[in-house]
This record gives structure tokens, sequence and C-alpha cells, in this order.
């Protein structure tokens, strides 16, 4: 059963048409690779999924509800949760504060305003063991603004997993990593997919890893779907490779 | 769980009961009454610190809520009789005409962003004078009218320990409000409000509360403020009354709440001297120029404030940052 559809989804920004009628449908606990160059639309595309954007035209379905018009607030609340690609935590706040609350939005904890926050104490549990999955809970008091950028990343994926929802929009995880940091990471995601629970969208350009990763990978260019299909149909196609390898995109600009 | 203990509370109890004393100890009126202005003041500041540093609202018209307190009071006492039952009802009124204005204004205004929000908190501001100004058998305009309050009121000793009972537990309530659940998205929406709706928080929910319970502790001020004056009139809605709790709250600490007390203590002890120096040194008379140049200097000195940036200091003291150290190491290895 596919969990979210999109039909003729459209977005412009005056004249630049980002993300070009496209029409997607994701299979529940798949994963799913979205490629292309830079500028292809990859990130607009999960903006509009999880509603920081809203489309020209098209619509979203999720879960075959049409959610084109909702806020990413409520969004998530049904189930669709992001990281993002330029990291997005809250620097003031520790590393542990910045999971609570993501915890805390969870378990419906919104308006209570009079007992101390410790003395909820399994939402504390809870994000302390969050952090141990993604291997920080080192750092647990440490001010998220002070973290390394791979720290940073971690902390966005423990947060999204707090979240706990079916559908996981993950926004380049290892974008501006060092080379030792990525294993973390990958190991991270792996989890997740061998869980088996969650329906994952990812946009990455490591090839290696989104080839071992993916059920089906989506190629994007220039706001176009271009070609859609198993890891193994993707390395092969041709015009795939001329995407990547310049031939279209240097074409397009001569 | 020791280490997270917050000590402020208790220096604050501890600095009360001192100033619970002071009084019987020091028997000078002046100081007395300035003390007491301090407290109702620190009220003000700290309502006004909720928007600031908790909830990252920045606000030109915190002074509607200041003048709705005083005016409730004012014209209640002066058209009825000065009882304590009369002044209870005029301090609820006050908060609770408050509560609703500010409940409405954020409405209209708080979807905005943070400059357009400021510019029009300024402008519905600006109405409020205005009103005041034009509405002459209510308020007598800028004349302003006097009135009497009640004798537990009219004797300064009282007075100044229910100001200082008012300003404590004003503190303890906002501190247990910023740390609840609640208050800690509160301080999520002053970092990243974009990132705080997509955690699935309705932001301006949070932004409401923060905006109604500031507007109703800035009214409870209000109302104290023209207690001690029994006097009231339309300088109490004019900008330089947000303008004072802004310098109150930027020198003596954004985001923390004994910053306030501490900024209101410093501008109102150093108002008062400088109008002193004013006499023998007629620069001195222009003393807004003086809290101009303070101004300046702790937005560049002093960016946290007194308090927060003592508490920096403690912290690197106690532990040099592990997570700084470790990056070093990472950079230097890399």
């Amino acid at each position: 059963m596919s969990i979210l559809k999109t039909q003729d989804l459209t977005i412009a920004f005056g004249g630049q048409v980002a993300v070009n009628s496209i029409n997607l449908s994701i299979e529940e606990k798949s994963f799913t690779s979205i490629i292309g160059p830079n500028g292809a639309g990859k990130t607009t595309l999960f903006n509009l999924l999880s509603g920081q954007l809203k489309p020209t035209k098209g619509s979203i379905l999720f879960k075959n509800e049409d959610i084109t018009r909702l806020p990413s607030t409520i969004r998530t609340r049904k189930g669709i949760g992001r990281s993002f690609q330029i990291t997005n935590v809250f620097p003031n706040l520790t590393v542990l504060e910045n999971v609570r609350l993501a915890v805390q939005s969870q378990a419906g904890v919104r308006y209570q305003m009079i007992k101390h926050f410790r003395s909820y104490k399994k939402m504390n549990e809870e994000a302390y063991y969050l952090l141990e999955q993604v291997m920080m809970a080192k750092q647990a008091d440490a001010l998220a603004s002070n973290l390394a950028h791979g720290e940073k990343r971690k902390l966005e994926i423990a947060m999204l997993l707090a979240l706990k929802t079916e559908l996981l929009l993950l926004d380049e995880p290892t974008a501006g990593m060092s080379l030792e940091e990525v294993p973390a990471i990958l190991k991270i995601i792996e989890d997740i997919k061998s869980s088996g629970n969650r329906t994952i969208l990812l946009i990455e350009h490591k090839m290696d890893m989104i080839m071992n990763l993916s059920d089906r990978i989506i190629v994007l260019f220039n706001g176009r779907l271009l070609e859609e299909g198993s890891p193994q149909e993707i390395m092969n196609n041709e015009t795939v490779q001329n995407a990547y390898l310049g031939g279209l995109y240097d074409d397009h600009t001569a | 769980m020791l280490k997270h203990f917050n000590k402020s509370p208790v220096w604050v109890l501890i600095s009360s009961a001192a100033l619970i004393l002071l009084p019987f100890v020091n028997d000078s009126r002046s100081l007395m009454i300035m003390i007491t202005q301090i407290f109702i003041l620190a009220i003000f500041a700290m309502s006004y610190d909720l928007l600031l540093g908790y909830t990252g609202i920045v606000s030109f018209g915190h002074a509607m809520f200041f003048g709705i307190g005083a005016y409730s009071t004012g014209v209640l006492l002066s058209r009825f009789e000065p009882t304590m039952l009369w002044l209870l009802v005029s301090i609820a009124v006050g908060m609770v005409v408050a509560a609703i204005v500010s409940y409405f204004v954020g409405l209209l205004t708080l979807r905005l962003s943070n400059h357009f929000y400021a510019m029009l908190t300024l402008a519905l501001a600006g109405l409020f004078l205005v009103v005041a100004e034009k509405w002459r058998s209510l308020t007598l305009g800028n004349d302003g009218f006097t009135f009497r309050v009640p004798d537990v009121m009219r004797d300064r000793l009282s007075f100044y320990l229910i100001c200082l009972i008012l300003m404590v537990a004003v503190f303890f309530f906002l501190m247990r409000l910023t740390n609840s659940p609640m208050g800690k998205v509160l301080l999520a929406v002053r970092e990243n409000e974009a990132r705080t709706q997509s955690l699935g928080f309705k932001t301006i929910h949070y932004k409401l509360i923060s905006s109604v319970v500031a507007g109703v502790i800035a009214s409870l001020s209000g109302s104290l403020y023209v207690l001690s004056l029994r006097f009231v009139n339309t300088s109490v809605f004019a900008l330089d009354v947000t303008l004072d709790a802004l310098l109150m709250t930027i020198l003596g600490g954004v985001g923390t709440l004994i910053g306030p007390i501490i900024g209101a203590a410093i501008i109102e002890v150093s108002h008062h001297w400088l109008s002193e120096l004013g006499k023998s040194y007629v620069i001195f008379e222009r003393w807004i120029i003086f809290f101009g140049i303070l101004y300046i200097l702790a937005v560049m000195f002093f960016p946290k404030g007194i308090v927060g940036t003592v508490k920096e200091i403690r912290w690197k003291k106690k532990r040099p940052s592990k997570v700084e150290t470790n990056n070093k190491n990472k950079r230097i290895a890399g």
C-alpha cells in the first residue's frame, strides 16, 4: 500500500519552476532515495512534503488523506517527520533539552505550565535513551551550539526519531561531514531501516550508500522526475548516467 | 541531579528576608520609597523578560498593559470609596482588561515576523496614549488626577512589604512557568520558531499565552506604580516606560529572572543618584543621556547582561568545556 502520493506536484518561485509536476507513490515501509544534481529540486520537494512550502499546483496524499494545505505542525502530528539539510537545532538549549522537546511533542505534553519539567521522568528517560542510540549521551548537557557539525547531524536524527513518525524525510544526513563521521550516521540509518516499521525518504549524494540501502531510487533533474526504479535499473540507466556525469547538464548550460 | 540545582531562588529568599528586615533597621523614608519603586519596576521588567528573554518577542508596546493597570486602579479608586475591596477589584479589572487586550493584540500581530510585530506594538501603545489624552472625562488627559488610597496602602512600610511579597511571588510564578514543559517550548520558540513548528507545536498559541501572562503581570505592576504615587497621568502609556523595561532587562540579563530585578535596582538607583547630582552639575539633569550611553555599553560589552556574564564566567571556571576541547583535539587530529 502506498503511504504517500503526490499528484502533479508543482511549485514555482516567480518564473523559476523548482518542482515541476511530480507524481510520486511511496510504498509503506519502503526505503526510497532521491538523487539529482544540485538545484534539481530535492530539498524543495521535501519542503513541499513536510509543509514548509505550499505548492502552486497539485496535491499530496498521506495515508489517503489530502494534506496539501495543512501546515507543517499538523503534518508532523499526522506522521511526517523530517531532518534538515542545514542543521536546524536549538543552539542555546542543551542537547538533552533539544531531544526532550521532540519527545514532549510526541507525548502530547504541550501546555502544562505548572509542574516542573524534571518531574516528567519518562520523557527525560526517553530523551536520554534516544541520545544513547545516536551515541550522544556524553554530550547531553552541552549546549547544542558547541557541538561539532557531525554531532549536530546526529542530534537532528535523534530529534527526528523522538517524533516517532511513520514517514521519515532525511535531507542529506551526511552533508558536510568528515569521512570518519559518516559511518556513525550510516549505522543509525541502517538501524532505523532494519527495525522495519518506518517509511524512509532519503536525499543523498553518496552513491554507494544509496545503492546499498535503497529499495527504490528517484532521480530528479531540473525539477522534473527523470527516472524511477530499483538501484540496479538506475545504475544501468543511460539518461541518469548522463545527468550525473554532466552530459545533460552541459547541454543545458551551453 | 544536584548539579542542575539552580541557586537563584535561594538567593532571592535570603535577600528578600534581608529586605524585610531593612525598614526596621534603617528608617530613611526616601530609601524605603525608592526600594518600593524598585520592586514595582522589577515586576514590570520580569514580565517584559518573559516576552523578550523567554519567548524572543520584542515588544515596544509593553507600556500599554502597564497603563491599563495604572488607569484601572486610578479611575476606580477615584470614582469609588478607597477601600481595600475596591482596590482589589481595580487591580483585578486591570488584569482582566490587560488579558483581553493582550490576547487580541497578540492574535492580530503575533503571526507577523518580529520586526513588524515590534512596529505594530509601538503603534498600538501610541494609540492607547492618544486615547488616554483625549478621553478627558475619564482621565483628565495629560494633567492626570490624584486619588485617595486605602489606609493600609498609605502606610509606606506595609506598602513596601506588600510590593516585596508580590515581587517574590511573581518571581517564583515565572520561574515555575519557565521551567515547565510549556516554558521549554517558549525557549524553543525563541531559538527557532520554524523548527518548533515542525516539531509539532503550534507556536502561535505559545506566543499568545506568553504575551497574555506578560500583559497581566505588567498590569499588576502598573496598578502598584500609581498606588505608590497616588496620582496617574498619561505618562504611564509613554514609550519611556517600555524602554525602561527594555533597558533593565538587557542590563540585568535577558533570559534570566534575577536579571530584570537587578536591572531595575541599578536603573532606579542611578536615576535617583543622577538627579541628585543634577542639582550641583547641570549636565546630570539630562540623565537620559547617561542611560543611552549605558545602554550602548551594555549591548557592546555585556550583551548577556550582568547575570548572564557572571553565569558565563562561573560556567567556564567550573568546567573547561569538554565539548570545546574535544573539537580542538579533532581539529588538531584532522
